[in-house]
C-alpha cells in the first residue's frame, strides 16, 4: 500500500481510478522543417485531417453542452477547420516549415490579431491558441490538453490546475482533485472548496500514477493512497453519509454557549450571491467586484457597474453586504489600470494602490455603489484592498463619505495594517482580513508555489499572532469595530474556531463551506474556542498548530473534516 | 460577379453565436462566398464561412456589408445568407 502524503485543502474521503490531467503541449521547434521524405502536399492534407478531428471531437462536445459552454464549445470547433487559420498555415508548409510549426505560428497570428482587436474578440484570441494545441496533439497522437472527458467520473490528477482548466471542470464527472504541485491558497484549492470537492494539494509524485489506478483520497488528512484497505473503504462510505448532513446550514453560526459568529459568504458577482442565499449564508462578508472588471479593455460604466453591483446586493435585502473595491494587479491583471512590466507585482502597484497611478477609477466605482445602495435593501459596507497605512486608511474613508456612503473600512492583508490596526481603525468603521495575501506577505512566500505549500496556510502562528494583533488593536480604539476573516482560512473548520477564540467577529467562506464550519464550531464554548486560540499561538510552528487543535477537536475525526 | 448588400441586425454585431451561424451557413452553400464592409476594396474581401476572418472584420449591428459569390446557385446563396445577417441572431 504505496501512500503519498500532502496538504489537505478541501475534506472528503472518497475512492475512485486516476485520470492524469494530459501535460500541456510544447511549441514545436522554431524553424522546425518538413521531416525528408513528407512532401508540403502530403503535410497539409495531413494537417486537414488532424484539424477535421479535433472539429468533430469538439462539435460532439458540444452537443452535449448546453448554455454558455455550447456557444464556446460551437464557435471553437468551427475555428478548428476555419479557412483563415488552415490556409495561412498552407501557405508555411508550402515554405518548407512542418506541419505542426505551421499551425502553431499560423495560430499565434491570428490570436495576436484577435488580441489586439480587444473586447470580445480579445477573448477569443486564447480559443485559437487552445484550438492550436489541440491539432498539435492530435498531429502527435497524445491526448488533447484539458480535462480529459470520461463517461464514468474520477479522481483528477494533475500537476496543478489554472483558472481556465477550472472552467472547463464538470462536478459531476471528477470526484476529487489532487495535484502534484500548488499550496493551499491555488486556484486548485479555491475551486475543490468552491465544489465542494475533496482535494490534496502538493503531494509530490502523484502525477507518476497510472490512469484507471484505484486510490483512496483523504481531502482531510492530505494523503492519497493506492490500493486502499477496508478501513479506508468504510471511511469512504461514512464520508458519503456525512457529506449530506454537511451540506446544510441553518443560518445562525454560533458556539455551544450561543456566542454569535455570523457566517458570511464570499460571492463574485450576482450568480454567486442568489446561489450563497440559497445556503444560508447570513450575508456577504466579501464580494469581490474585479469579476466585473475582469477580461475588460477599458472601464465599465457607472450604470453597467451599479446593475452589476446590485444584483449581489438584491439577493441579500435587510443583510450585511461587505463589497471589497476593485483588487487588481498581481495575479488580477488589468489592461487599463496595472503595469504588466512591474519586477514585483504582488509587491507592487495593486488593490487601493492604484488609485496612486491612476486616479479617478474608484471614485467612479464608490459612486456606482451609491447608486446601487440607493435602490436596494442590503445593508451595504465597504472596504478598500491592500490598505497598508492609517493615512491611506483616512483617505480612502473620506472618498466614501464624498461618494455618500456611510460604512467605509478597510482589508487587513499587509502585516503593517496589522501592526498598526487600532489608529487605521480610528479612521474607518470596520476591519476585515484577508488571510491568503496576509499569509503570504507576512512568511514572504508565493501563494502559488508547491514547495513553499508549507510555509504558505494560515496556520501559521504568526499569522494568528497578526490576527489576534487586530482584534486586540481594535480593542485598544475603544468603539468594537468589528473585525472579520474574509480569507480561506474561515472555510476550516478547525481554523475558524481558532479565529473566534481570537476574537474575530464574521466569518466569511465560499458558501459550500457554511455547514461544515457551523457544524464544528457549534459544538465549543467561546471560552473554549480562546483556549484553543492560545493553545495554537504557543506551538512552535504550523504543523503542531493544526496538530494541537484537531487532536482536541474530535468532531473533525467523527465528522471526516 | 452577383453580390447583395446586408445591414446586421444582431445586437452583439457579427461576434459570437451570430458569426458561428453564419461562418456554418456559409460553409454549406456549396458556392464560395466572400464577406465586406460596403465601401472596402473588392480584393480585401474576407472568406464569409471563416469564423477568424467574421470576427476580424469587426461588424457592429448597423454595419453594412457586401456578400459576393459566383457558380450555380449563387444567387440563391446570397439570398439566403443576407437574409440571416437581417434576423437578430441574438434574439433566438
Amino acid at each position: 500500500m504505496q501512500t503519498f502524503p500532502g496538504v489537505g485543502v478541501s475534506p472528503g474521503r472518497i475512492i475512485g481510478t486516476v485520470r492524469q490531467m494530459p501535460k500541456p503541449i510544447s511549441e514545436p521547434p522554431a524553424g522546425e522543417q518538413l521531416a525528408g521524405g513528407t512532401s508540403a502536399e502530403e503535410a497539409t492534407a495531413g494537417l486537414k485531417a488532424a484539424a477535421t478531428a479535433v472539429h468533430d471531437e469538439l462539435k460532439a462536445r458540444a452537443e452535449t453542452a448546453s448554455g454558455d459552454g455550447k456557444a464556446v464549445l460551437e464557435a471553437t470547433a468551427l475555428m478548428a477547420k476555419d479557412t483563415m487559420l488552415l490556409k495561412n498555415a498552407a501557405k508555411l508548409i508550402a515554405r518548407g516549415t512542418s506541419a505542426q510549426r505551421a499551425i502553431w505560428e499560423a495560430g499565434a497570428s491570428v490570436s495576436e490579431m484577435l488580441h489586439n482587436l480587444g473586447g470580445y474578440m480579445a477573448e477569443r484570441a486564447t480559443d485559437v491558441l487552445d484550438v492550436r494545441a489541440r491539432i498539435v496533439a492530435e498531429l502527435r497522437g497524445v491526448p488533447a490538453p484539458g480535462i480529459p472527458s470520461a463517461s464514468t467520473p474520477f479522481i483528477l490528477v494533475a500537476e496543478d490546475l489554472a483558472p481556465a482548466d477550472t472552467a472547463t471542470l464538470d462536478p459531476e464527472k471528477v470526484l476529487a482533485l489532487v495535484t502534484a504541485g500548488g499550496g493551499p491558497q491555488s486556484h486548485t484549492a479555491i475551486i475543490a472548496r468552491s465544489l465542494g470537492l475533496p482535494a490534496v494539494v502538493a503531494a509530490a509524485g502523484v502525477d507518476e500514477l497510472a490512469d484507471g489506478t484505484e486510490v483512496f483520497v483523504d481531502g482531510a488528512a492530505g494523503s492519497i493512497t493506492v490500493d486502499p484497505d477496508d478501513a479506508q473503504r468504510a471511511a469512504a462510505e461514512a464520508w458519503a453519509t456525512n457529506a449530506s448532513l454537511l451540506a446544510v446550514f441553518e443560518g445562525n453560526g454560533a458556539t455551544a454557549d450561543g456566542h454569535l459568529v455570523p457566517l458570511l459568504a464570499n460571492v463574485g458577482g450576482g450568480k454567486d450571491a442568489v446561489a450563497a442565499a440559497g445556503l444560508n449564508a447570513q450575508g456577504v462578508g466579501l464580494f469581490r467586484t474585479e469579476f466585473c472588471f475582469l477580461e475588460r479593455d477599458t472601464e465599465p460604466s457607472v450604470e453597467e457597474q451599479a446593475a452589476a453591483y446590485k444584483s449581489v446586493f438584491d439577493a441579500f435585502p435587510g443583510k450585511k453586504v461587505v463589497l471589497r473595491t476593485l483588487d487588481a494587479g498581481a495575479d488580477k491583471p488589468l489592461p487599463f489600470l496595472t503595469d504588466a512590466t512591474e519586477p514585483n507585482p504582488a509587491l507592487g502597484v495593486r488593490g487601493y494602490r492604484t488609485d496612486f497611478t491612476t486616479p479617478g477609477v474608484l471614485e467612479r466605482q464608490l459612486q456606482a455603489i451609491a447608486l446601487a445602495e440607493k435602490d436596494s435593501e442590503a445593508d451595504v459596507w465597504v472596504m478598500a484592498p491592500m490598505i497598508s497605512t492609517a493615512e491611506e486608511a483616512a483617505h480612502f474613508a473620506s472618498m466614501c463619505t464624498a461618494a455618500g456612503i456611510t460604512n467605509p473600512g478597510v482589508m487587513v492583508e499587509v502585516p503593517s495594517a496589522a501592526l498598526t490596526a487600532e489608529s487605521i481603525l480610528r479612521e474607518v468603521g470596520f476591519a476585515s482580513l484577508g488571510t491568503n495575501d496576509l499569509t503570504q506577505y507576512a512568511m514572504a512566500a508565493d501563494r502559488q508555489l508547491g514547495p513553499l505549500a508549507n510555509l504558505n496556510t494560515p496556520w501559521q502562528p504568526a499569522v494568528l499572532r497578526l490576527v489576534g494583533l487586530t482584534v486586540e488593536g481594535s480593542r485598544a480604539e475603544g468603539h468594537n469595530k468589528p473585525v472579520g476573516v474574509c480569507g480561506e482560512a474561515a472555510a476550516d473548520p478547525a481554523l475558524a474556531v481558532v479565529l473566534t477564540g481570537l476574537g474575530v467577529t464574521t466569518l466569511s467562506m465560499t458558501a459550500r463551506s457554511l455547514a461544515a464550519v457551523a457544524a464544528v464550531l457549534k459544538t465549543v464554548t467561546l471560552a473554549e474556542a480562546q483556549q484553543l486560540a492560545k493553545l495554537a499561538l504557543s506551538a512552535p510552528s504550523a504543523t503542531e498548530a493544526k496538530a494541537w487543535v484537531r487532536e482536541r477537536l474530535p468532531v473533525l475525526e467523527e465528522l471526516g473534516l | 460577379m452577383p453580390e447583395r448588400i446586408a445591414t446586421i441586425a444582431s445586437r452583439s454585431g457579427l461576434h459570437a453565436r451570430p458569426a458561428a451561424l453564419f461562418a456554418e451557413a456559409a460553409g454549406d452553400v456549396g458556392v464560395e462566398v466572400t464577406i465586406a464592409m460596403q465601401g472596402d476594396p473588392e480584393d480585401d474581401a474576407l472568406d464569409a464561412s471563416s469564423i477568424l476572418s467574421l470576427m476580424t472584420l469587426g461588424a457592429a449591428k448597423g454595419d453594412v456589408v457586401v456578400l459576393r459569390a459566383e457558380g450555380d446557385g449563387a444567387d440563391a446563396a446570397l439570398d439566403s445568407l443576407v437574409k440571416l445577417l437581417e434576423t437578430d441572431l441574438d434574439a433566438e
